[in-house]
């Protein structure tokens, strides 16, 4: 896609985020009542309606992603604050020069990175990172040694975060708030896996439209939907 | 859901203009935040003292601004840490030219986001800034499988001791040395007789029966570490101030200060009776009380419930913690 079209992609996915964190505020929030501190959806909501507010459409995508990184920073507040909006604006860097498959990879790979170091969170500790890391790694490889398109890798990488929600509930908490809960937190999904997965979803609807009928082909070397998508993790 | 609010999502900034206009003679508010800071911060020539979390917790932490405690208070959304850029705000308007001690409770998102926060004020700056992360929640235990203990009501004694070194004139260095050492020797251990209801979710975090009761509580109404069936007030200070004090490993002859601390929902009354307890344990097992606070310090909105805190003495706390402080919950006369 020119450049044109990818802002008005990253626009089209932060509406569809933001849209879909509204949708689901109750859910989440009842889902981290069971066991943290029941203010996960309207926190994220909160901070993605302020995206929206200050969203640039004119900026380019590196920056329009920071921006919108720094708007969760300083509205969402709690561990996601750091988490979603740090996250974010730490990995917006990878499109300096645009959206293409290989950048979106760094995107993703950049944004799991610094989730990770902020939250000294590893895969089995109950956390978005359990969605997070087989979401980033699937789209990884999809796009790098199975040479799928960015479209496809996207949609294995949703159906990796969805199976990354349902092991977080069969697991005991080691960090986040639910780790107080030790062995009661067994049997609850994580709500930063969940929100993560339902980011990842919406990413992959809007990049859907954008790419419809390219060939797997054509995608590859345009690419710029994969990143779109692990942009939805954090721009979500 | 019965609760004396507007909207929801308003009740943060209602709260803090209502208490500027309660306590206009200690704190005033930093435009466009929801920081509160003392009324003549920065104070010159001495160490600001700043903390700050989730609201819902009053009097913490406002309530501890003004002479011998705070100098600045950041308040988050109910039960959320504040934003980074709320907090590096706070900082730069409480540096009085000595350096800024930030006193924060060890729960991730406040972890996370002063860190955040000292990181941009040090890149903007030539503030010298430290911090000490408080974690006297002794249900939770420190290990690798869980995020450390919590921070709850012993935070207000490193206020206290912290604040009362800053006025003194203490350096950076050596509040932090007297802020971390109160950190090392305080324990707590808190109860829920019933949840919360939190004004954007207006139901009750967790479900608990009428003869159901939570040992081990945060202060952000997520459930304890343990339900047990209700037991009477004897039972309840037995069992917390039990572990409190195995925590601390007290020996005879050691001398305390204790705070019995409300949820926000438990009458002073009872609160007394949990007071009269806790004192005739310490007593039997030898340990000196020098002092102890009953009151609602550090809640948990509307939670019923209690916890215990103890501090172990020595004569360098002694003095700091009887040092003057004047501040709308806590004041020490000399």
């Amino acid at each position: 896609m020119n450049e044109d079209t990818q802002r008005e992609a990253l626009m089209a996915a932060l509406e569809a985020v933001a849209e879909r964190v509204e949708a689901e505020k109750g859910h989440l929030t009842d889902l981290d009542s069971a066991i943290g501190d029941a203010d996960h959806g309207a926190n994220l909501d909160r901070g993605f309606q302020a995206a929206l507010e200050g969203a640039d459409p004119e900026a380019a995508p590196d920056e329009f992603v920071k921006g919108v990184g720094m708007a969760l920073v300083s509205k969402v507040g709690g561990a996601s604050g750091p988490l979603y909006g740090g996250s974010l604006a730490h990995a917006s860097t990878a499109f300096e020069g645009g959206i293409d498959a290989e950048s979106s990879v760094a995107f993703a790979e950049s944004y799991l990175e610094k989730t990770k170091d902020r939250g000294g969170a590893s895969v089995g500790d109950k956390t978005m990172v359990d969605a997070l890391t087989p979401a980033v790694h699937t789209y990884k490889r999809a796009i790098e040694e199975d040479e799928v398109a960015p479209l496809t890798a996207l949609s294995r990488a949703v159906d990796a975060a969805e199976r990354g929600v349902e092991f977080t509930t069969a697991i005991r908490a080691n960090k986040g708030r639910a780790s107080y809960l030790g062995w009661r937190s067994v049997g609850h999904p994580d709500p930063g896996a969940t929100s993560t997965l339902y980011m990842l979803e919406e990413l992959l609807g809007v990049a859907s439209e954008y790419l419809e009928g390219e060939t797997d082909a054509e995608l590859r070397v345009e690419g710029e939907e994969g990143d779109e998508g692990e942009d939805g993790e954090g721009a979500k | 859901m019965k609760k004396l609010i507007n909207e929801p999502g308003d009740v943060v900034d209602e709260m803090l203009d209502g208490m500027v206009m309660a306590h206009p003679e200690y704190v005033r508010r930093l435009e466009g935040t929801n920081v509160l800071t003392r009324a003549d911060a920065p104070v010159d020539g001495k160490v600001g003292i700043v903390s700050g979390g989730g609201s819902g917790h009053e009097p913490t932490h406002a309530g501890y601004l003004g002479a011998g405690m705070l100098d600045g208070a950041a308040a988050g959304e109910v039960f959320t840490s504040p934003t980074a850029d709320q907090l590096q705000g706070m900082i730069d308007a409480c540096d009085g030219g000595e350096g800024v001690l930030c006193v924060v409770k060890n729960y991730e998102g406040d972890v996370m986001n002063f860190e955040t926060a000292i990181e941009f004020a040090e890149m903007e700056g030539d503030t010298e800034i430290d911090h000490v992360v408080v974690d006297d929640d002794v249900a939770v235990e420190d290990s690798l499988y869980t995020s450390g203990r919590r921070g709850v009501c012993g935070t207000i004694l490193v206020h206290k001791v912290a604040g009362a070194a800053a006025a003194r004139g203490d350096d950076l260095a050596e509040v932090k040395r007297l802020a971390e050492k109160t950190v090392e020797r305080v324990a707590t251990m808190g109860t829920a007789l019933t949840s919360c209801t939190t004004p954007e979710k207006g139901e009750p975090t967790f479900d608990l029966d009428d003869d159901e009761i939570e040992l081990g509580i945060g202060i952000h109404g997520e459930p304890g570490v343990e339900r047990v069936d209700v037991m009477s007030a004897d039972a309840i200070t037995d069992h917390l101030t039990e572990r409190v004090l195995d925590d601390l490993a007290l020996e005879e002859g050691a001398e305390v200060m204790t705070i019995v601390n409300g949820m926000g929902a438990t009458p002073l009354m009872e609160l007394y009776v949990v007071n009269r307890r806790l004192q005739e344990l310490l007593s039997e097992r030898e340990i000196e009380v020098w002092d102890g606070w009953i009151s609602d310090y550090m809640t948990s909105l509307d939670m019923a419930g209690c916890s215990i805190t103890v501090l172990e003495l020595d004569a360098e706390f002694k003095e700091l913690l009887g040092a003057p402080a004047d501040t709308p919950a806590l004041t020490v006369r000399e």
